[in-house]
């Protein structure tokens, strides 16, 4: 792996503040590898999506229940890959929360919004493990 | 008493005439605890306060999640119950994208300034 290369494995309890702090891990990552605000943005919104998604549906909350958390940071891209332990989901079953039918629904957007924000986003085994990508956007001023 | 000791201020609210302007003081909307309890001070501007026109101004945030967007929609739809209307102003790009992508700008009235907020009440 290249110098210019961050990358670690996470095991975080089911807690939305353990969330945060990596969160901040993996900003400062972005901010070190001089990535754009914008695409900052995009990947900060992924990550809270997916990081709840794991803790609160995928984990119910359980104190004993873990999220794993693998990413990586290059100056081309980044990766990322979470681990829950719960019963999983089908993507597919997920409605469109664009639909006319849906506008006005009060939760359901963060899987749509994880698609639309990041380069790449596949679901793996019952649907508890997520990997998301983000292709770094244009070249840095610098 | 220059500050209250319990109960951190997440809103501030200006009255401009029978308009509401509320200020988030986070710049992060982010945390279902800390979203439900914005939500239930924006829902107490209606329900007991009998405010009928609220402008959020988001010009102090830089960042909120989806579940931030539900409350949005329920103030919204508090709002029309009773008449009233609900304005947004000075969202930065990134999250107004967030308002675009999920189509909620077709829903809620969005606008670039807090000047241009105030005058789509009239």
């Amino acid at each position: 792996m290249g110098s210019n290369a961050i990358a670690a494995d996470v095991e975080i309890p089911s807690d939305l503040a353990e969330a945060r702090l990596l969160q901040s891990q993996i900003e400062e990552a972005l901010q070190a590898t001089s990535y754009t605000e914008h695409d900052i943005f995009s990947i900060k919104l992924a990550l809270e999506e997916a990081l709840v998604n794991a803790i609160k549906h995928g984990n119910q909350m359980d104190p004993d229940k873990r999220v794993v958390v693998n990413y990586t940071v290059t100056p081309e891209r980044f990766d990322i890959r979470i681990t829950d332990e719960g019963p999983g989901f089908n993507p597919e079953d997920v409605p469109d929360p664009t639909l006319p039918e849906n506008l006005e629904r009060g939760s359901g957007r963060g899987v749509f919004l994880i698609r639309e924000f990041m380069s790449d986003v596949q679901y793996h085994g019952r649907g508890n493990i997520v990997t998301m990508s983000k292709l770094k956007n244009g070249a840095s001023e610098a | 008493m220059a500050s209250k000791p319990a109960g951190r201020r997440r809103l501030e609210v200006e009255d401009i005439g029978d308009i509401a302007v509320v200020n988030f003081v986070d710049k992060k909307i982010l945390d279902e605890q800390n979203i439900s309890m914005i939500g239930e001070d924006l829902f107490r501007l209606v329900d007991e306060l009998g405010r009928r026109k609220i402008l959020l101004n988001f010009g102090n945030v830089d960042f909120m999640s989806s579940a931030a967007l539900g409350k949005l929609i329920t103030l919204h739809r508090k709002l029309q119950a009773v008449q009233g209307k609900l304005v947004l102003c000075k969202i930065a790009k990134d999250i107004l994208d967030v308002f675009k992508i999920t189509k909620l700008d077709k829903i809620l009235v969005i606008s670039p300034d807090e000047q241009s907020g105030l005058q789509s009440f009239s």
